[in-house]
């Protein structure tokens, strides 16, 4: 039997990214043949604002995606046994950065250096001394003095290498097209905001070639308290926002719409049931209905130990759990949203011509009320990302978020926070993670405001 | 008004209900009381002595709806349900992990979150509707604009950061007010200071957008435009009109949130180190004390409906055309 170098491994919540995908893709595809949802997204490529900070976060989703194509290596083969995988489960982002992930000191230092943080008595010395770091700036050897010189040379190669591509990407744009450069710069073609997108990637790519330069032979944020590298921490802690901000989500939308339709449509005592419903779990505070259905999960997966073959599936299950219970928390808001939406069609002519027809009542919600309140439900989905992707940090820190395992950015605060009151001061770690959190949250903040915009009936005039 | 107001406290009660039976449910029926025993006593020291003992220290060890043991009503008052949950409803919470009552410590730590929230709501309310209305004032032109940017920045930044970032800034590099702590009397203001202002700086973003949004939506208004037309400054028109009309919507908003006030912030509370039922929370919630957990949750819907409550019947009093039937 011929073995593969790696086994692939579908973590549950990699799954239902990928059915997240699948029905961001098949919506497209519908969207795209309604005149009245093409217009309104061509309204979002048209403003310049929403194309910029729709680069950002497709960056940050590419990162997202290749970080959860799991696998687990397989470890030396043994004459004679069966090929065996390691327990660890690593991502394709894990492979890309094995530089990173593998280069770990023996504790902090500040980005860039290449010295440990702290003093320490060294074999050949009787002085306390700050001991070189394993990996960052080795390759000056002991020359040290070119430290300044060398970081200043490896910054502006790699402002040059990304400047480099991009000019070659704009170039490669500009002859596909057939257009010339200060076309690009301006209105693309089909009315996109094409200009935006390329001033994004600009800075993207300044960012990303330093990166590839200074990482190469340093860390570039710094390590953690067990040496790690804090860049390859926030990177990884990418995926858990993006999960969280976009499950959640996915989990609490068939429940929301459903019952916002039936009530809205159906009325009496189905639409008091509903009501009584939502009424009764948006009365609870959100962080207190969190924590409590937080602490028993955590009670479930402790008393259940073997339900999990290996820790990585532990930490997957939790972090889904976690999406699950946000969305039980948030469903409430939406369905109110629909139900009243739905009474208001409900009344409408088109509607009421399909009930002197005799079409069936599911027949009618699926029809025509459904396809009417889709744009309240990409709102609400654009909307309650940001919020959800804060939200991951603040409990984390309370104490109900992921499992601690998991490399978040709620995680990394929650770390990094303690580590204020040392002196002198570790604050790498604490602005890397609120580095990345804001990019983040700050492109998704500006993207679901154009899109609401586009959507919003109200707010088209 | 007075049968409205009895209606919707009647409406309260299935609500009530509603949540005392879910966590009832969450915290006895999803967990039975022998997992949390499990849970607390830690791998080591589980054994079937440990476990009835930690059960009956806490009153966990009957059963659960139904006692089939117990004579007459004690098969209904002699179970979990009525003893952990039914009671919540005369204010009997029964005692936290370390022997406490909790009905008293909630008394106790009510002050010193009221003295953080009630000024931060005040302060932000005040300060958030002042810059909505100097952006609506300065509307369409690049001041607006970058109010706007800044408020768009400013709610993409973590709680978090300006919880730290305010620790580090003042009180480690300028010295000026203690990292944490409380104290009561006036010696608190020095300790209050600094969760209030960040408390208002990290609601700024998100409330001045929303409030600039009201307002805009109210200034396309027809009376608006007579009351320009008629000669008033904008001035004139912006506080006298605009803010009166625009109350509703923010009265909505706003109402609901004073009664929770009473539970203070879980972050500011916690990181200030002050003695409120937010760090309360998160204390329970640390050391897994569950019946602290189950309190504040049934506290805090009782605090939220009585805000919805409240909400409006304020409408009353912003708008006097509104009655109630």
């Amino acid at each position: 039997m011929t073995a593969f170098a790696i086994q692939s491994v579908l973590l549950w919540s990699d799954a239902l990214l990928f059915v997240l995908i699948g029905v961001i893709v098949g919506l497209s595809l519908w969207a795209s043949r309604q005149d009245a949802l093409r217009a309104a997204w061509a309204r979002v490529a048209k403003d310049g604002v929403a194309m910029a900070a729709a680069t950002v976060l497709a960056v940050f989703v590419l990162i997202g995606l290749l970080d959860s194509l799991h696998y687990r290596a397989r470890l030396e083969p043994q004459p004679g046994a069966p090929a065996r995988y390691a327990v660890e489960v690593n991502s394709a982002l894990d492979a890309l950065l094995s530089d990173l992930r593998q280069r770990a000191e023996k504790t902090y230092s500040a980005p860039l250096a290449t010295h440990l943080y702290a003093k320490e008595a060294l074999a050949d010395s009787t002085q306390r001394e700050f001991p070189r770091l394993k990996f960052g700036g080795a390759h000056l050897g002991d020359n040290l003095d070119n430290h300044e010189f060398d970081v200043a040379l490896r910054a502006s190669r790699g402002l040059a290498g990304g400047l480099v591509v991009w000019l070659l990407l704009v170039a490669l744009v500009r002859r596909v097209n057939g257009l010339d450069l200060k076309a690009v710069m301006e209105v693309g073609a089909g009315g996109t905001a094409t200009g935006a997108i390329f001033i994004t990637l600009l800075p993207i790519f300044l960012l990303l070639g330093l990166a590839i330069s200074l990482g190469g032979g340093y860390h570039v944020f710094g390590t953690d308290k067990v040496g790690q590298d804090v860049l390859y921490l926030s990177l990884k802690s990418i995926r858990t926002g993006l999960l969280i901000g976009t499950l959640t989500t996915l989990v609490m939308l068939p429940v929301a719409v459903l019952l916002g339709i039936l009530a809205g449509y159906v009325g009496g005592w189905v639409d008091d049931l509903i009501q009584y419903l939502y009424t009764t779990l948006s009365s609870i505070p959100g962080v207190l209905l969190i924590a409590a259905a937080v602490l028993m999960m955590q009670v479930v997966i402790d008393t259940h130990p073997d339900w999990f073959a290996t820790s990585a599936e532990r930490a997957d299950a939790r972090l889904l759990a976690l999406c699950l219970i946000l969305g039980m928390t948030s469903w409430t808001g939406v369905a109110r949203l629909l139900r009243g939406e739905t009474l208001k069609l409900r009344e409408l002519e088109f509607v009421q011509a399909a009930q002197a027809f005799g079409v069936g009542r599911f027949a009618i919600m699926r029809r025509h009320i459904l396809p009417n309140l889709m744009h309240i439900v990409l709102i609400s989905l654009v909307m309650d990302f940001s919020g959800l992707v804060l939200a991951e940090a603040v409990l984390s820190y309370v104490g109900v978020g992921v499992d601690p395992s998991t490399i978040s950015f709620g995680t990394m605060i929650n770390t990094a926070r303690m580590e204020l009151a040392r002196e002198p001061m570790v604050w790498w770690s604490l602005v890397a993670a609120f580095g990345f959190m804001f990019a983040l949250v700050l492109a998704a903040n500006l993207f679901a405001d154009a899109v609401r915009d586009a959507f919003d009936p109200r707010s088209s005039a | 008004m007075l049968a409205y107001i009895i209606r919707r406290l009647l409406y309260a009660i299935p609500i009530l209900i509603g949540v005392n039976l879910l966590t009832f449910a969450l915290f006895f029926v999803v967990n039975t009381p022998d997992d949390m025993a499990r849970m607390q006593l830690g791998v080591k020291r589980v054994t079937p002595e440990a476990i009835q003992k930690w059960k009956a220290e806490r009153g966990y060890d009957k059963p659960l709806v139904w006692n089939a043991a117990a004579a007459g009503t004690g098969a209904l008052t002699d179970t979990i349900f009525f003893s952990k949950s039914v009671r919540m409803f005369a204010g009997d919470f029964g005692r936290a992990d370390d022997g406490r009552d909790i009905a008293r410590e909630i008394g106790q730590r009510m002050g010193p979150s009221l003295a953080i929230a009630v000024p931060t709501f005040v302060l932000g309310l005040f300060v958030a509707i002042s810059f909505a209305l100097l952006l609506v004032f300065f509307r369409a032109t690049t001041l607006d604009f970058a109010g706007v940017v800044l408020c768009v920045a400013m709610m993409s930044i973590s709680g978090l950061f300006y919880i730290i970032g305010g620790q580090w800034l003042v009180s480690k590099v300028w010295h000026l007010v203690p990292i944490s702590g409380y104290s009561g009397g006036l010696d608190a203001a020095k300790f209050l200071m600094l969760p209030v202002i960040i408390g208002v700086i990290g609601g700024i973003g998100s409330s001045t957008r929303w409030y600039r949004t009201i307002f805009l939506e109210e200034i396309t208004r027809d009376y608006v435009r007579t009351a320009r037309a008629k000669g008033l400054p904008e001035r004139v028109v912006l506080f006298r009109h605009v803010l009166r009309n625009a109350l509703i919507p923010i009265l909505t908003g706003v109402v609901v949130v004073i009664p929770t006030l009473f539970m203070g912030s879980l972050l500011t509370e916690s990181f200030f180190g002050v003695p409120g039922l937010g760090s309360y929370t998160i204390d329970a919630i640390n050391a897994q004390d569950f019946a602290v957990v189950r309190s504040m949750v049934f506290i805090g819907s009782v605090l939220y409906i009585l805000g919805l409550l409240a909400t409006d019947l304020s409408y009353t009093l912003a708008d006097p055309r509104v009655r109630f039937q």
